[in-house]
């Protein structure tokens, strides 16, 4: 198991990747930041909280479960549990950031696409993610990452967070480790 | 907590954990229904076959509504267009379905036990809409998470099913339900339409109206249905209404925030009056509405899987 980032190393990619989406469009009433289910939320959240103490005003913030959306349902032994799903607010004209904790197929962002153009037509989409660990499935990238991690597919890449986990880190599992 | 079942055929053999967890699974539904595009491609490429041999217009609406916003291919089926007219069993009416290759029946029949026969014997799924006096399962559950919604919690409430609870699959669902979760229920009703031994599913017995409503937290009126009237169950449909049918004065003896329930259709002016049943007491309507949530978190759970 190696440890590939601590509590302020999470910090501080949280606030670079909130100045980055920053840079690219300064107006907070045009951006919407989407947390995907489940780690992808306390993240987002955090970032919003960024934003709204640097411009002195709060973005949209949603949730979003991709659940309903995924391309492997009819592949899999057991039904996954369907968590909310939360944008109480038109996102059309809106600029959107996705953000999620690991980009690794490329297919939950697939599905997070497509849950989004039902829910309306956003002016653009973009992706942020606090790892990206490579072995992408289908063509996406992220337009903002906290940390490029090269893994073998055989690895496993865990992110905590306090919200849900009690705490700030992120590991790098080998195989045998990932089933202890 | 893993769903792990083929089909849903009554609320008697779910447990407790796994009713919380359909409630909780349609919650998730529920809010797919206040979206923009009101469908998820969850069940592309399954087709669900609503096979109703007995008339209905909500359930089956209901049913197909929730199968469409999953995006399953439907096939309707009644009864009276159909082979079985024409003296077709059941059995081989499904069997020849299935034979089209589908994924789920959901079957509604007069004869108890018609959809455990069907689970027995098919290798797909069976959703049970209504079996005679049996049970409706879907109803119960719709009508659960509607008092959870409104209440916060069922455990502790008290509630009152009144009207006729010997031929009311409703009746029996929602007791089996109501009382795993931890309701404390009454049922209320003329003697003739109260079923003997109705005391050992757990309920306390009421022939007063009066006495049923004291302090209750829901009233669940049933639908008196017109086939029983000439039965000699009811000497009347003027005493019925005298006993038996609810009006403001009676649910002043409830809970001041006492919420009133009706799984139509209503018999305006029998089992309650308009006033109530639009009232500002009825939660009727939010009773529809959830039932399509509720019926895709079934659906959900019994298809999404390989």
């Amino acid at each position: 198991m190696v440890r590939l980032m601590n509590e302020e190393d999470i910090r501080r990619a949280l606030l670079r990747l909130s100045h980055q989406v920053l840079e690219k469009g300064v107006e907070v009433a045009d951006l919407i930041i989407v947390g995907i289910q489940r780690r992808g939320v306390p993240l987002a959240k955090r970032m919003s909280k960024i934003i709204e103490e640097f411009k002195g005003k709060k973005p949209g913030t949603g949730i979003l479960d991709i659940t309903l959306y995924r391309d492997d349902l009819t592949q899999i032994a057991y039904q996954p549990i369907v968590r909310s799903t939360d944008i109480p607010f038109s996102i059309d004209n809106k600029r959107v950031v996705l953000i999620d904790d690991v980009l690794y197929t490329g297919r939950t962002v697939r599905a997070a696409i497509d849950v989004l153009i039902d829910f309306g037509r956003p002016q653009k989409i973009e992706l942020a993610v606090l790892v990206d660990r490579g072995h992408r499935e289908l063509p996406i990238r992220a337009d903002y990452v906290g940390k490029n991690v090269p893994t073998s597919s055989e690895e496993r890449v865990e992110v905590k967070v306090r919200e849900i986990d009690g705490r700030d880190e992120v590991l790098l599992l080998k195989k045998s480790e990932v089933d202890i | 907590m893993n769903f792990n079942r083929k089909d849903l055929l009554g609320i008697e053999s779910l447990t407790k954990e796994e009713i919380l967890f359909i409630l909780e699974t349609a919650k998730s539904f529920r809010e797919v229904l206040d979206r923009p595009i009101k469908k998820v491609p969850t069940l592309r490429g399954k087709t669900v076959v609503n096979l109703f041999f007995e008339s209905s217009t909500r359930t089956r609406m209901s049913f197909e509504l929730a199968e469409k916003r999953l995006s399953a291919d439907i096939l309707n089926f009644s009864a009276s267009t159909s082979s079985s007219t024409k003296g077709e069993t059941l059995l081989d009416t499904a069997r020849n379905i299935l034979a089209m290759k589908v994924d789920c029946f959901v079957l509604r029949h007069s004869t108890p036990g018609t959809p455990h026969l069907l689970a027995k014997k098919l290798p797909v799924s069976i959703i049970n809409a209504g079996d005679g006096a049996h049970e409706h399962p879907t109803q119960a559950l719709l009508d659960l998470y509607t008092i959870r919604e409104k209440k916060g919690k069922i455990e502790g409430l008290k509630i009152a099913i009144v009207g006729d609870i010997a031929h009311s699959r409703v009746a029996r669902s929602n007791i089996w339900g109501m009382c795993k979760l931890g309701a404390k229920v009454r049922v209320c009703g003329p003697p003739t339409l109260i079923p003997p031994l109705v005391e050992k599913m757990g309920v306390e017995v009421f022939y007063s109206l009066e006495d049923a409503l004291t302090g209750v937290d829901i009233v669940m009126m049933l639908r008196i249905q017109k086939e029983r009237q000439n039965k000699g169950f009811l000497p009347s449909n003027s005493e019925y209404i005298d006993f038996f049918s609810l009006n403001e004065e009676k649910l002043n003896l409830a809970q001041p925030d006492v919420l009133v329930m009706h799984p139509g259709p209503v018999n305006r002016g029998i089992e309650l009056p308009a006033r109530i049943a639009d009232g500002e007491k009825s939660i009727i309507l939010d009773q529809v509405t959830n039932g399509v949530a509720v019926r895709m978190a079934v659906l959900y759970l019994l298809l999404a899987k390989r």
